[in-house]
């Protein structure tokens, strides 16, 4: 149950994920970094975090466990054992 | 000389691209299954790039870059965030719950997944023709892309129509001969293709012009306002509006959703939806950036040409500028013929079999599907020769067209009590009414309704709302039909 409790976390995340791969915090600052502005960085740096926190919920097995289904074991998951 | 050498680059490129997808159909069965989903039997690699090249088309490779020369590199953050993230979200989950109802049962097209659940004919006949009809402008698009591809890599030596033409016949000469195998195989080296070239690209330009940083120095200097985030055209309601129908359009797209039927395994859309975002940036950054380093380059971009061949001309040798145009045209010929493809087995099996003529022989149906395919792209390219609008003008009609229809399959997905009149209602209506706004535009005796309200917010956002609104309301107070069968989309036990 806490296993499953744990996984609506992803859902505000990915929100939160979607939401600021537009950087609004920096609306209007013309700051150059590194060649290039600052808010393109965020955005590269933002995609980046995406592609890590995605392998997280797929190694967790949420990604199963969203569509109600169990994950396949053997394929990297952490599952422990707490299942039964 | 260079011209004759141009040439040549690009129809080889062509040539060989068909030659990739010859040899892929040798390999495949002849079975309807194999030629619209290569048996189901796509990896990982081949899902990802297929998908990848299918969203490469001339929206992001010419059309991207020309936005971002006119009105900032702000471009990037929306393709970014709408491709890269919104879209993978939905990759999950649409993509996957479709995966596991579509292995479950068998199904090919979304309309058949569709048409099956709610046990109607009449629904599955509605969305493969929603879906045709929105197909038609992107199609357009990737012979107007070419066609201005060809115009800027040959000073106009070739004319619009030239390349147009060029693209046009490569699609259907394409789709007729091979099919979903071959499609995806020539996406994938295309999709790996451009990925080096544009980097490649990237990197010689911005070595010629003296490093990254003169370049966006030279950037700020022709044009102060592209340094700081938003302004112009990017007000916060073309942002959002923006990535969310293009997102939610493009699970739609028929050459999209049906890359969700044909994966060989769950790991494979796994290893995909995590590689996404990465891959989605790699392409977009360079190529992006490139058109709008352009604004302070010392380079004349022709009206209606694109900004990324003019550039190239200018910074590389002319092999290297064919060799990306090509590589471009190339992709644009495989995304058309993912469409193509898709929307032929949209008409064959959801309009063609079940309205038409329900006794047709495979034969048959093979015959109607490739004449299909020849006039479909013949009708484009006559009214790509009109350019209707700019390539993201016309890209974005399309897409929120396909968007549209996210919402209304979204509650067909998760929520058991909707029903066959309230998707009816909630597809069919907003369509009608988008359709106005679009034709508005196009017929001239009528007042054009407006496509955007209150600084840049797109009234298709507000059409997707009320596709929803309508979806849930009618469901609740109709009941549900005999035929119907809320259990076809059940996707846990056994």
């Amino acid at each position: 149950m806490s296993r499953s409790r744990r996984d609506i976390a992803w859902i505000p995340t990915f929100a939160v994920l979607v939401a600021f791969a537009v950087p609004w915090p920096l609306w209007g600052v013309d700051l150059t970094v590194a060649g290039l502005p600052v808010w393109i960085w965020w955005h590269v740096a933002w995609l980046g975090l995406c592609t890590v926190l995605f392998s997280l919920f797929v190694r967790s097995g949420a990604w199963e466990r969203g569509m109600g289904r169990r994950p396949e074991s053997g394929a990297g998951s952490a599952l422990g054992g707490d299942r039964r | 000389m260079t011209l004759g050498l141009s040439l040549g680059i690009v129809v080889g490129y062509l040539l060989f691209a068909l030659a990739v997808g010859l040899v892929a159909y040798r390999v495949s069965e002849t079975t309807a299954e194999d030629y619209y989903l290569a048996s189901r039997s796509i990896g990982t690699v081949v899902l990802l790039f297929t998908t990848f090249a299918t969203l490469l088309s001339a929206f992001t490779f010419f059309g991207g870059p020309n936005l971002a020369f006119a009105a900032g590199p702000e471009w990037l953050i929306v393709m970014g965030t709408l491709d890269g993230v919104l879209f993978a979200v939905l990759w999950y989950v649409i993509g996957y719950k479709q995966w596991l109802i579509g292995d479950r049962n068998g199904y090919v097209t979304l309309g058949e997944m569709l048409g099956d659940r709610f046990g109607s004919v009449g629904l599955r006949a509605l969305v493969a023709g929603v879906s045709l009809l929105w197909l038609f402008p992107y199609v357009m698009l990737q012979q107007m892309g070419a066609g201005e591809a060809l115009v800027g890599l040959t000073d106009g030596v070739v004319p619009y129509w030239g390349g147009a033409a060029l693209v046009t016949a490569f699609m259907i000469l394409y789709v007729v001969l091979a099919g979903m195998r071959g499609v995806a195989w020539t996406d994938t080296v295309q999709g790996l293709f451009m990925l080096s070239v544009v980097w490649i690209a990237a990197v010689w330009v911005v070595s010629a012009v003296g490093g990254a940083g003169a370049a966006t120095g030279a950037m700020l200097d022709a044009r102060p306002d592209f340094g700081s985030f938003g302004g112009g055209i990017y007000t916060p309601g073309f942002i959002i509006s923006t990535a969310i129908t293009i997102a939610f359009g493009v699970t739609m797209f028929p050459q999209i959703n049906q890359r969700f039927f044909v994966a060989n395994s769950g790991e494979t859309l796994k290893r995909s939806f995590v590689l996404w975002p990465v891959l989605v940036l790699l392409l977009f950054l360079p190529a992006f950036m490139l058109g709008a380093w352009a604004v302070g380059m010392p380079v004349d971009v022709p009206e209606g040409a694109n900004v990324l061949p003019v550039v190239l001309n200018e910074y590389t040798p002319a092999w290297f500028a064919a060799l990306v145009v090509a590589g471009a045209m190339a992709a644009m010929m495989s995304s058309s013929d993912s469409m193509l493809l898709s929307g032929s087995s949209y008409f064959t099996r959801d309009v063609y079999r079940p309205v038409i003529n329900a006794d047709a022989s495979e034969r048959r149906e093979a015959w109607v599907a490739r004449i299909g395919v020849a006039v479909f792209a013949l009708l484009a390219f006559v009214a790509s020769l009109f350019r209707p609008g700019t390539l993201i003008e016309v890209g974005d009609t399309a897409f929120s067209g396909f968007a549209l229809l996210a919402l209304p399959v979204l509650c067909a997905l998760y929520w058991d009590r909707t029903t066959r009149t309230g998707m009816i209602a909630g597809v069919l209506v907003p369509q009608i009414a988008y359709l106005a706004v679009v034709l508005s535009a196009v017929v001239g005796d009528v007042p054009t309704l407006p496509r955007t309200v209150a600084g840049g917010w797109d009234v298709a956002l507000g059409l997707m709302v009320l596709s929803a609104l309508l979806t849930v309301s009618v469901s609740l107070v109709t009941a549900r039909t005999a035929d119907s069968d809320a259990s076809r989309f059940a996707v846990t036990g056994d």
